[in-house]
C-alpha cells in the first residue's frame, strides 16, 4: 500500500530566511489585534458584562422577529438585541444589565418571560448579575496570566531561560492575534472564549516545545553549525509532524464546526483561528527564529562538527542510544 | 525500549481494560445498575447544559447580617447598662461600632468592666483562637464596641450554613428531583436543580426571608401622628395592598415557634388561607397574649409586610390558628412551605441564573455525538491513509485511550457538559500527535539508515520525551483552567486534563506494547511507515 506523504522526505525550506518577514509582519498584526482592541472593543458576552440572554423557539412557525423585537421594546429593558440563531424559529434574544443591582436582573427576565407568555419553549435562559460579572472576568483574566507563568516557569526548569521566553513571546503573540480575530469577527466573549485562549496556548506550547526539543538536541549534537542552518534543520526534521497533526487537530475542529451545533461554534471557530492558522505560523516563524536574537547558541564555543564519542541523547532520554548513531551527523 | 517481561505486560493490559470497564455502567439504564453492587454503579453525571435544568447562584446579604450581628451588640449594650444602673446617653451604631457614652466619669470603670464581659473568646477547632468576637475601647468616656472581623465571618458562615438547611428544606417541600444545594466561596450557594425548566416558582420561593411575627397593632396614636412624632417602640409597615399600619415592634411570638403549617380554604370553602399550629412555647405566648388583648386588634408580619391585622374576639388557647389575607391557591401553598421550612437568617439574591430547557439538552447531546462521530471518522481514515498498519495501531491506542477516559471520568462520577465533550474530542488529536511523534521520528530513525528494530526503539525513545514535554504544558494549561474555571469551563478543564493522563499512559505503555508485540511477532526487516 502506499502511504499518503503530506511532507516529503528530508524538506530543506530555508526558514530562517524569512524571519526579516515574519518578524516585521508579525508585530503588524500584533500592533493591529492590540488596536482592534481598544478601539473596535470585544464583543463581551453577559458572562462579563452582565445582563440577560435568552434562547426562544417559536412553537408555530418561523419566528415574527419584528413582532418579538416590538414586544421586548415595549418593556423598557434599555439596550437589546434580537437575533435568528440557527433555526428559522430560534430568536436569540440579549438584554443589556439593568440598572439597579442583581434584583433588577431577574425581574426583567421575569417581565420577558410574562411578555412572551406560552407562544414560545424557553430553551436557554442565562442571567449575569453585575457581581458575578466582575468576578468571572477578574478570574479569566488571572487564569491566562497564571496558566502563562506557571508554563514559562515550567520551561524555564526544563530548557534554559532563553527557550521560555521565546516561547512565551510567541505564545503571547498567538493570544494577541487570536483576541484580534475575535474583535474583528465580533465572536461572543465569554467563559468559553477564555477556555479557547487557554487551549491555544496549550496546543500551540505543545507545538513549539516539539520544535524547542529537537532544536536543544541538536545544540548538543552540532556544536559549530550556525544557529540558523541549525534551527532549519529543526524545524524541517520536525516539519512533517507539524503538518499531519495539524491536519489532525484541523479534522477534529472541523467536525466540531460542523456538527458541534450552536453553542460551541464561537469556541470552535477561535480555536481553528488560534491553533490551526496562527499556531501553525508562530511555531515555526516566530518560536524558532526569535532564539536567534534572544542569543541562544551564541556562547557555544569550541568543539567540532562531529557528533560526540559520548551518548548524546537529550537529559529525557532514559534509554542508552545505540552505537549507530555516530553515522547519522553526515548527510 | 521495545522489551516488556510478561508481567509488566500483564499490569499495562489489566490496567487499560480495568480503567475502560469503568465506564460500562454507563451503557445500561439506571433502573439496572441500581441492583449492581455500589464500586460498579459510578457513572457519568450529565451536566445541567446537556440533560437540561436550573442553575442558580444565591448570594447571602452579609451587610444585612453584619447589621444584625451590630444590632444585637447595641442591644446587649442597653441591658447591660441598665442591669449595672449605669446612666449612659448617645447610643447608636455608626459604621461598624457601637457607640455609647457613659454620662458620669466615675462609671466609666464600671461600665468598661461590665461591657468587656460581652467580649467572647473565639472558639476554633482546636479549643480557643486567642481572639474575641468584640473589641472594646474607651476614649474619654466614649466606649466603642465593634465585631471583630473573625466573628463576622464566623457569623456570615453561620447564616450561610442555616441558609442552605432552610433551602435544602424548601426546595425538598416543592418536590424538585435530586437537586445539588452547595456552598460556593464565602456568602454564596449554588443550587442546581436537573429537570428544572421554568425556575420562575423556585426563584420567588428562595427569594423570600419569611420571617413571620405576630405582633400588636399600635393604637395609641394614628399613623399620620407617628409618622410626625416617630415613636421608638413602634414602626410604620405596609399592607398587601399599600395600606399602612402602625405596628408594635415588640413580637409576641414568631415563626420560629411554628411547628406546622397547612394550606386550606376558609368556612365557606371559597378563600384560601394558611392554617398553622404553635410548639408548647409558642401556643403558651400566643394564648397569655390572646388573653390580654381581647378586642384588640393584632398583625401577622411576613418579611416586613402585615399580612393581616384581624381583631382578637376570644382568646386562642389551642395553639393553633389561620391566616387569612387575600391569596391565591398557589401563593397559600407557598406560603405554608416557607412557614414549614422556616426562615432564612438573612435576605437572599440570585446572583446568576442559567437555565437550559430539555430540547436543547438533546440536541447538544445529539450535536456532540455527531461531532466526535465526524471527528473520529476523518482522523482513522487520515491515519490509516498517513501510516497504514501503525496507523491502525494508532487508532487502535486511540479508540482505547477514549474508553480510557470515559472510565475515569466514570470513575470520578465527573459531570459530562458539551465543553467537556469538546474537550474529548481535542484529546483525540492530542493522542494522536503522540503516535504521529512516534512515528515520524521512526521514519526519520529509518532514513539515517538504521535496521527496523532500530529505528523503532530510537523512534520510541526519543518521541517519548518530547511527548512528556509538550503534555505537560498543555496539563497546566488544564489544570489552571480547572482551579479558576466554573461550570462549562471546569467540564471541558476536567476531559481535557484526563486525556492527557490517558494519552500519556497508552503512549508511553500500550502503543508501544502493540508495536513490540507486532515486531516479536513478525520480525520485521522493513518498517512499514
Amino acid at each position: 500500500m502506499r502511504l499518503l506523504r503530506i511532507v516529503p522526505d528530508d524538506t530543506r525550506f530555508d526558514f530562517m530566511r524569512f524571519r526579516r518577514v515574519s518578524f516585521p509582519i508579525s508585530a503588524m498584526l500584533s500592533i493591529a489585534a492590540i488596536a482592534l482592541y481598544f478601539f473596535h472593543g470585544l464583543n463581551f458576552g453577559i458572562d462579563f458584562v452582565g445582563g440577560t440572554l435568552m434562547e426562544v423557539q417559536t412553537k408555530a412557525g418561523p419566528a415574527d422577529l419584528a413582532k418579538m423585537r416590538s414586544t421586548v421594546g415595549s418593556l423598557h429593558l434599555g439596550d437589546f438585541q434580537l437575533q435568528q440563531f440557527g433555526a428559522p424559529n430560534d430568536v436569540l434574544i440579549r438584554i443589556s444589565e439593568q440598572p439597579g443591582g442583581d434584583q433588577a436582573q431577574q425581574q426583567a427576565v421575569q417581565r420577558v418571560r410574562d411578555a412572551l407568555g406560552d407562544e414560545v419553549d424557553y430553551r436557554r435562559v442565562e442571567v449575569v448579575g453585575p457581581s458575578v460579572s466582575t468576578e468571572l472576568l477578574a478570574y479569566g483574566t488571572i487564569g491566562l496570566v497564571l496558566a502563562i507563568v506557571a508554563i514559562l516557569i515550567y520551561l524555564w526548569f526544563r530548557f534554559e531561560w532563553q527557550f521560555a521566553l521565546g516561547a512565551m513571546i510567541a505564545n503571547v503573540h498567538d493570544l494577541v492575534l487570536t483576541v484580534g480575530f475575535m474583535s474583528l469577527t465580533r465572536i461572543d466573549f465569554d467563559l468559553t472564549s477564555i477556555a479557547a485562549l487557554l487551549t491555544i496556548l496549550g496546543y500551540s506550547l505543545n507545538d513549539t516545545v516539539v520544535i524547542y526539543d529537537r532544536i536543544r538536541e541538536m545544540l548538543r549534537r552540532y556544536k559549530r553549525m550556525s544557529m540558523p542552518d541549525l534551527l532549519n534543520v529543526s524545524v524541517n526534521a520536525t516539519l512533517s509532524r507539524s503538518i499531519i497533526t495539524h491536519v489532525t487537530v484541523a479534522m477534529s475542529l472541523l467536525a466540531l464546526l460542523l456538527f458541534g451545533g450552536q453553542a460551541i461554534h464561537s469556541f470552535t471557530a477561535t480555536m481553528m483561528f488560534g491553533v490551526v492558522l496562527v499556531g501553525t505560523y508562530t511555531s515555526v516563524f516566530i518560536a524558532s527564529p526569535i532564539l536567534i536574537y534572544l542569543g541562544v547558541g551564541s556562547a557555544r564555543m569550541g568543539g567540532t562538527d562531529e557528533p560526540e564519542a559520548r551518548p548524546e541523547t537529550p537529559a529525557a532520554t532514559p534509554a542508552p542510544s545505540p552505537p549507530s548513531r555516530r553515522v547519522r551527523a553526515r548527510r | 525500549m521495545l522489551f516488556f517481561t510478561r508481567w509488566k505486560a500483564a499490569a499495562i493490559l489489566i490496567t487499560a481494560l480495568a480503567v475502560c470497564l469503568c465506564a460500562v455502567p454507563n451503557f445500561f439504564a439506571e433502573s439496572t445498575v441500581r441492583n449492581w453492587p455500589a464500586w460498579a454503579q459510578r457513572h457519568i453525571v450529565l451536566g445541567l447544559d446537556l440533560q437540561g435544568g436550573s442553575h442558580l447562584l444565591l448570594e447571602v446579604d452579609s451587610g444585612a447580617v453584619r447589621k444584625e450581628q451590630l444590632q444585637s451588640v447595641a442591644d446587649d449594650v442597653l441591658r447591660v447598662l441598665r442591669q449595672a444602673r449605669i446612666p449612659f446617653t448617645g447610643r447608636a451604631i455608626r459604621g461598624n461600632n457601637v457607640d455609647v457614652h457613659i454620662t458620669r466619669d466615675t462609671d466609666v470603670d464600671t461600665a468598661l468592666s461590665k461591657l468587656r464581659e460581652l467580649s467572647q473568646p473565639m472558639a476554633g477547632i482546636l479549643g480557643t483562637t486567642g481572639q474575641r468576637n468584640i473589641d472594646v475601647n474607651e476614649n474619654g468616656g466614649l466606649i466603642t464596641l465593634a465585631p471583630t472581623e473573625p466573628a463576622i465571618t464566623e457569623r456570615v458562615r453561620q447564616a450561610v450554613d442555616q441558609s442552605i438547611q432552610i433551602i435544602e428544606r424548601r426546595v425538598n417541600e416543592l418536590g424538585l428531583v435530586e437537586p445539588t444545594i452547595q456552598r460556593e466561596g464565602a456568602d454564596r450557594i449554588l443550587v442546581q436543580v436537573p429537570g428544572l425548566q421554568d425556575p420562575s416558582r423556585l426563584k420567588e420561593i428562595l427569594g423570600k426571608t419569611a420571617k413571620l411575627d405576630f405582633r400588636m397593632v399600635d393604637q395609641a396614636m394614628t399613623v399620620e401622628q407617628a409618622q410626625q412624632s416617630h415613636p421608638s417602640d413602634s414602626e410604620i409597615l405596609e399592607g398587601e395592598h399599600g395600606e399602612q399600619y402602625l405596628i408594635e415592634k415588640r413580637v409576641l411570638v414568631s415563626g420560629a415557634d411554628l411547628t406546622d403549617a397547612q394550606p386550606g380554604f376558609d368556612q365557606n370553602g371559597s378563600q384560601p388561607i394558611v392554617s398553622f399550629r404553635f410548639n408548647s412555647t409558642g401556643a403558651r405566648k400566643f394564648a397569655e397574649a390572646t388573653q390580654a388583648n381581647v378586642g384588640k386588634p393584632f398583625a401577622i408580619v411576613l418579611d416586613n409586610k402585615v399580612i393581616s391585622a384581624p381583631v382578637i374576639r376570644e382568646p386562642i388557647l389551642g395553639g393553633s390558628g389561620q391566616i387569612s389575607g387575600s391569596f391565591t391557591v398557589q401563593q397559600a401553598n407557598d406560603l405554608a412551605i416557607l412557614l414549614r421550612a422556616g426562615a432564612l437568617p438573612a435576605p437572599l439574591t440570585i446572583i446568576e441564573e442559567r437555565t437550559v430547557g430539555p430540547g436543547l439538552g438533546q440536541d447538544s447531546i445529539n450535536a456532540g455525538e455527531h461531532a466526535a462521530y465526524a471527528g473520529a471518522a476523518l482522523v482513522i481514515v487520515f491515519m490509516f491513509a498517513t501510516y497504514g498498519l501503525f496507523g491502525l495501531f494508532a487508532n487502535i491506542a486511540v479508540a482505547i485511550n477514549v474508553a480510557m477516559i470515559f472510565g475515569v471520568l466514570s470513575l470520578l462520577s465527573a459531570t459530562l457538559t458539551l465543553p467537556g465533550i469538546a474537550g474529548i474530542v481535542l484529546t483525540v488529536g492530542i493522542a494522536v500527535d503522540s503516535n504521529v511523534l512516534i512515528y515520524e521520528r521512526i521514519r526519520e530513525e529509518v532514513r539515517t539508515g538504521r535496521t527496523a528494530i532500530n529505528a523503532i526503539d530510537a523512534g520510541f525513545s526519543r518521541a517519548l520525551a518530547t511527548i512528556l514535554d509538550s503534555n505537560i504544558t498543555t496539563f497546566i494549561a488544564a489544570a489552571v483552567l480547572f482551579y479558576i474555571g466554573t461550570g462549562p469551563v471546569r467540564g471541558f478543564a476536567v476531559t481535557l486534563g484526563i486525556g492527557i493522563i490517558t494519552t500519556l499512559f497508552t503512549a508511553f505503555t500500550l502503543t508501544r506494547l502493540i508495536v513490540a508485540y507486532w515486531v516479536r511477532m513478525w520480525r520485521p526487516r522493513m518498517v512499514p511507515i
